[in-house]
Order: structure tokens, then sequence, then C-alpha cells
């Protein structure tokens, strides 16, 4: 039975912490602002702990800021992944968007960190609800240049702490930042979890600004090319890089697919009610199932190939935005089955009874 | 003819390596080399971790044989926070340009100074963009002619030359600030004093130190060295004011 | 089993505390739960309210279309979700703050002074809750209230398991 209630939010802290993160760098805003309010309570209750002579809870937990600036948020990120610590920054849409000069820099480099962002509402300053119209930014890259972030899209509390914790591990595998993106919905909502259980994978840093003191060579972390040559082979081992990650490290959840002649696909807090709308639908003896990508890059096309080249003949595209997600899994389905997209902007989570309409209209 | 042909021969520092690709007469060499003898004479070499700036210096860790992050424009101070909070005993230092600290980065050296940040900062000020071209800086003179103020820098365009030292100097926490120059030995002999004590105020864990050093650019000015250096000493210092502002 | 409620009032009225309190309690009752506020720059006056979902399986989506249970504590909150409440849910709103009736005959409705029975009035609600609804144990909450309220919050103890009795008292009464 469940252990534990908490909001999204306070999952993600609980995650970090678990996976051994040092330093948390962020400013406030909504609907993220649990997460490092969360982060201060604990940073400095074990400040006080110390005071009194006690041991730290999170004695890993070395340094906490509320920094001036998102730039700044997201610098001092890159500063700390730059000397091989376990960071982390925490934001929302538009605070998101200004960290994009940073993750770019930080991709470059190839610096494992952990970047969250809780949608809300876009664009300019929209609003505070839910929404999903940062997958774009996300998974092809807000920033300049080629790159790629490793994205994850958890769709409970439960996940919220996971993921976070997968994230650590995925980041510091392949020397490269990832995002854990999910919907305000997701951070302000609170639910009963299980104690999040993932193991932490710990890997060597030898190419860290600070190891001189270690092996005497000189260490820079930089990406600055003068002239053609070296910046091609650079970016090529780049690439490599992105093709290993998107061989080995996609993942997805389907549903009731095996028998399936449409599917539903969404991810976040759309995939839960699309998973209920499916129940209902099987209720009326209709032959649907889901299909819930859980690394949006990675992006699972192969699952959409395999069965759309099978019994699908249908896909109904669930998301919060003008509809993003969608272009991926038509690229995915390549023509070989109708893609329809139920977009549910402005704020509001689609109700099971919408979605299980749209699935009889393919009916 | 090599700039190294123009230094008079004497033992390099072992944390600086010439031949650098600044233009012939350019500070920027003058600055290594002596920040490179501070940080040998200081035994601290392999403790440094360098935040370079987005500008000429930009690959100043080519130069400087230590460890080091190149960063976003601007950004460097809130690098070196992170690095230097989670690894204390590491000596960090940033290196930034006045369109890196002075614009693009105002906000970020502001409230790294007022935090108190534990870093040193070397600010060169040369009042104008040089690896862009020769724009305008926030340091710019009045009056003074770059790509982007070609009639000269006017006030009602432009507003004032920015003082970082003596903005800083309102601020309660720093604990040392000083302007010092290059356009002359005696002042080289100062600016290398300054290197040394803000460099030993964060080992000693005094607090944040900044040396804002007054620097040419013979090339974007359209001067010879010597003409240069020549503005330097008597045009702005007028403007900006050399001396310790701060000294606790 | 699965329970869906939606709570609602102005902002300051204890609305969101009050769904967060039912869904811990319903944790503690080894329900799988989801509690979602709806969250805005107001801290108070504004309206809020939250939708709390205790089942014995998996919650689907945490958002509820058609709540079974429809707590309010003012007049727009009732004319907002009264509508969409389930033919036989139960509705409990503040009778000393609504002085509208509910227009719904289908429903089962239970109207509590609980601004009046207490100045914690989302307590003297919850005490209606507890008794009327009958899945939610009394004494989780109280174990709840202990937990959260220690040291010098103690004190808060005692007039919170009042304001409940009162509540509770208050729809017994109605009873007989």
């Amino acid at each position: 039975m469940s252990k534990l209630y908490m909001k999204g939010n306070e999952a993600i802290v609980e995650g970090a912490l678990r996976a051994g993160l040092e330093g948390f760098f962020s400013y406030p805003i909504t609907p993220a602002s649990e997460i490092i309010e969360t982060f201060a309570s604990k940073y400095f209750a074990d400040r006080e702990r110390e005071k009194r002579g006690e041991k730290p809870l999170y004695p890993k937990f070395r340094v906490f800021m509320q920094m001036e600036s998102e730039l700044a948020s997201i610098n001092a990120v890159m500063g700390g992944a730059s000397i091989g610590c376990r960071v982390m920054t925490a934001s929302s849409s538009p605070g998101i968007s200004l960290k994009q000069e940073g993750i770019s820099y930080i991709a470059a480099c190839e610096l494992p960190c952990v970047i969250v962002n809780i949608m809300r509402g876009g664009p300019g300053l929209g609003s505070i609800q839910p929404e999903q119209g940062d997958y774009f930014q996300a998974v092809k890259g807000g920033g300049h240049g080629d790159y790629r972030l490793i994205v994850l899209a958890p769709n409970s509390v439960q996940e919220m702490a996971e993921h976070t914790m997968l994230l650590f591990n995925l980041t510091n595998k392949y020397r490269n930042p990832g995002m854990l993106l999910a919907d305000g919905y997701l951070g302000q909502m609170k639910e009963s979890l299980e104690f999040p259980e993932v193991p932490i994978e710990e890997y060597e840093k030898p190419w860290a600004a600070g190891n001189m003191e270690l092996d005497g060579e000189q260490h820079t972390i930089e990406f600055l090319f003068l002239t053609p040559e070296p910046m091609v082979e650079a970016k090529k081992r780049l690439l490599e890089k992105y093709k290993t990650i998107e061989a080995n490290e996609v993942r997805y959840e389907t549903y009731k697919v095996d028998d399936a002649k449409i599917i539903v696909t969404a991810f976040g807090t759309p995939s839960r009610v699309a998973k209920a709308a499916v129940d209902l639908a099987r209720e009326k003896g209709i032959k649907v199932g889901l299909v819930r990508p859980i690394t949006l890059w990675p992006f699972p096309y192969k699952i959409y190939t395999n069965l759309t080249s099978n019994q699908v003949d249908r896909v109904l595209v669930v998301e919060l935005s003008f509809g993003q997600f969608v272009e991926d899994v038509r690229l995915g389905v390549e023509g070989r089955a109708e893609v329809r997209l139920f977009p549910k902007f402005g704020g509001i989570v689609p109700t099971e009874e919408e979605v299980l309409e749209k699935i009889m209209e393919l009916v | 003819m090599r700039v190294s042909a123009l230094i008079p021969k004497y033992p390099e520092p072992e944390t600086y390596v010439g031949r650098t690709h600044y233009c012939p007469g350019c500070g920027h060499a003058t600055l290594h080399k002596i920040l490179g003898e501070v940080i040998d004479e200081l035994g601290i070499r392999k403790k440094v971790i360098l935040v370079e700036p987005v500008g000429c210096s930009v690959l100043a860790l080519r130069y400087l044989k230590v460890d080091g992050i190149q960063g976003p424009h601007g950004r460097a101070p809130a690098i070196a926070t992170a690095v230097k909070r989670l690894k204390p005993e590491k000596i960090v230092l940033t290196y930034q340009g006045d369109g890196d600290l002075a614009a693009i980065g105002t906000n970020e050296i502001l409230h790294a100074a007022n935090r108190g940040e534990l870093f040193s900062v070397i600010f060169v000020n040369n009042a104008v963009y040089g690896m862009t071209g020769g724009q305008m800086a926030p340091t710019t003179l009045i009056g003074q002619k770059s790509t982007t103020t070609p009639t000269g820098r006017m006030i009602e365009y432009a507003g004032y030359p920015l003082r970082i030292c003596e903005l800083l100097n309102t601020l309660d926490a720093p604990v040392y600030l000083e302007r010092v120059s290059l356009y002359d030995v005696e002042q080289i002999a100062r600016a290398r004093a300054a290197l040394k004590k803000a460099i030993t105020n964060q080992i000693e864990k005094k607090g944040f130190s900044l040396v804002e050093v007054l620097s040419n650019c013979p090339t974007n000015w359209k001067m010879t060295p010597e003409e240069s250096w020549r503005f330097v000493k008597e045009e702005m210092t007028k403007i900006f004011p050399l001396g310790i502002f701060r000294d606790r | 089993m699965k329970t869906e409620i939606i709570i609602s009032g102005f902002g300051g009225q204890g609305v969101l505390f009050l769904g967060d309190l039912i869904a811990y309690a319903a944790v503690k009752e080894g329900y799988y739960v989801t509690w979602v506020p709806s969250y805005g720059p107001e801290s108070r006056g504004g309206t809020c309210n939250c939708q709390v979902i205790y089942s014995d399986k998996q919650i689907g989506s945490p958002a509820i279309a058609h709540p079974d249970i429809l707590i309010v504590f003012n007049q727009p909150s009732l004319y907002k979700f009264l509508p969409r409440l389930k033919t036989n849910g139960f509705l409990f709103y503040d009778s000393f703050l609504i002085k509208e009736p509910p227009a719904r005959e289908d429903i089962k409705i239970v109207g509590v002074p609980a601004f009046q029975l207490s100045k914690m009035g989302n307590m003297a609600m919850l005490g209606a809750f507890l008794a009327v609804v009958d899945q939610i144990k009394s004494e989780t909450i109280f174990q709840i209230l202990e937990e959260k309220l220690k040291g010098d919050k103690t004190k808060f103890i005692p007039i919170n398991k009042e304001a409940i009795a009162t509540g509770m008292d208050f729809v017994k009464s109605q009873e007989r």
C-alpha cells in the first residue's frame, strides 16, 4: 500500500536528494515554486541540525541558492556541472525560455545536469495553468545550435520522483543535460506514492575542471573553434553520442494495444485521462489501446511504426497545445494510419468523457 | 614580427604560455603574463579555476595553464559562484571585459558582489568592444568614436560611461575594489600587486575582490600602441580615476 | 470504490486544507489518492477550489468532471459546480454564507451553517462530511492533526477537534 503523500513538485525534490544532489540553483516561478521552497526548507533544516551538533540528513546537498535570475541559475548549474558536481535547476515555461542560452552551452560542453520544466500556459506571460506548449522547445532544442536534451515525461507524482532519479543516471551516463518535462497539473497535484526506488549509478568524471590537482593536466570546459575542421570532429562525436542514446534509451508505456484498432496517445497528465478513456471505450467493446511516450527525446517512433504497420488504422493524439507532439507521432506513423488531433489548450485538462467522445468519432 | 619578439627576454612564468593571438601592443598579453606570475608566486596553479569571458580574451585558457570554464557572455560570476560554493578549496577567478561584465553581465556581477562571493574578478576596461570589431562599450568615453558611435558617443543617445568600481563601492559586501592600469612599467607593477592582493583575499577567505584594469585597444581605437597608452593615461583616467576604492 | 469530491469557496476559508486533510486521511486508510488545487495569484479573498479522489484502484484522470460529493462555502462556487454534481450525489453547503437554497432535487443536500457554528468553518464542515458520508474515520483525521500540529501548535488540536465535533453534532441533530 502507498506510504507517502506529496505534491509532484515535492516529489522531484525527494528524487533529487535520493540521487545525491549536491547543488540546487533556481529562481521562483509559479507553478514550480514548491521545488525551490522545499529545497530551501530541507537545506536550512540541515544547517540548523549542524548548529545543534547533529548530523545533516542530506550531507551531499551542500549548496542551495536562490539566484538573481533564470540566467544566473542555469549558469550556476553550468559551473557546478563543469567541476563534476550533481546539480539541478527548476522553473516553468517563461523561466525556461530565459535559460535557453545556458542550456545550449551546457549541451555543447557535454555537462550532465537536470533541468525541470513545470509547464504553464504560453506564449508570453500566458497563464499559470497547465499546458504542454514547450514540447518543441524541449525536444527540438530551444537554444541555438544542434543539440539534444534527454527529455522525460512523467505522468504521476510517483514518476516525478523516479524520473528525476532516472534522469540523474542518464545525464551522467551520457554526459548530457536532461529535462524533466511536466505540466503544471503534475507539479501542483498531490498523490499517494510508494517510496521511490531507482538504483543510483555513479560515473567517474575525469574530464571535470579542477582535476588538475589529481592528474596535473589542464582541464578546460569549452566549445569554441576558430577553424571548421576541429569543430567538424567535435560535432561528429556529439552526433554519435545522440545516436547511441536514440538506440539505447527509448522508453514508453503501452496499454491494451495487442488487439487495438485504434490507439490513443498522449504524455503527462493527458495520458492519464486518455488511459481512463480507453477503459471506458473498452467497456463499450471498442478495440482501443494507449501509447504513452516516457522519453520525448529520444522519441519512440518505432512503436507507432510497428502498431500502424499491423492492425492499428486510427491514432488519436491528445495534447495540451495547438499540436506539437502530434508532429512526432506523424513521423512515426508515416501515413499508415489516420492521425487525428484533439488539442486542448488554454489551461484546461480534457475530461475522460471528452476523450471517449473523440474515440467514438473514430470508430 | 611575432608579438613575443617585442617583449624583453626574462624568465617566463610556469602558468603563462606566451605567443598570444592578441594584436600588437594589446594590454591583454601583459595582463595574462602578470596574472601567470602571481599564480606562480602564490603556488596555486593546480588549484585555480578560471572562468573566461566572451570577448578578445575568450582564449585566455590557451595562454594560462590552469583549469577553467568558458561560459556564456557575461555569466562568469554566476558560474564562479557555483564553483566556489561547491568547491571552496579552489581558487576561483573570473576574467571579464567591459562588454561582458559591464553590459550584458551587469546583473550577474552586481549580485555576486552584493552576496560577497568569495572569488576574485579581473575586469579589463578598454572602452570598446574589441572582438566584434570596435563597437561602443558601456565604458566608451563621451565623444569617443566607435563603429556604432561614428560621430563620437553622445550623452543624449547613449548616456554616460559606466563606472564599475564606483558602482560596486555602494554595496556593503565587497572587501577590495581597486582600479589600476598598464600604461607604464610602474602601473604594471601596481596592477600586479593588486592582482596578488585580490587573490590573497580569497585565499584568506576575506570576501569579494575586484580589480579593474584600464587597458587599450590600438586596433579599434585606430592608434599606435604608444598613442593608445597615452590615451589611457591622459583621457581614460580622467573619467575612470585610478586608486583603491575599498580595502577592508 | 471510487469517490470524487470538489471543494470550493473563498481563499482563506481553508478550502485547500480541508481537501488535503481528507486526501491524506484516505492515504492513511490505504486508498489511492489524488488532490489537485486550483492555484492562482490570489491568497486571500479570491475563489479557490480543490479536487480530491480516493479509490481502491489506481486513479486515471485526476481531473473531476462530475463529482460524487460537492462541498461549497460561497454562492459563486455553488453556481459553478452544482450543475456538475452527479445524480444522487451529496451537496454540502454553508447555509450561513449561502442564502439562496440549491435548486436541484435529484441530489442529497446537507446544509451546515459551518462558519456560524465555528470560526473554523472548514473543520465544522469536515465533521458533517465525516458523519454523513461515513467513508473516512474521524480517528484517522485526529491522528493526522496530532502528527501535523506539533510543538507550539499542539494547542490548536483541541479547538480543531471541537470544531469537527460541532459539525458532526449539527448533522446528527438534524437527522433527529
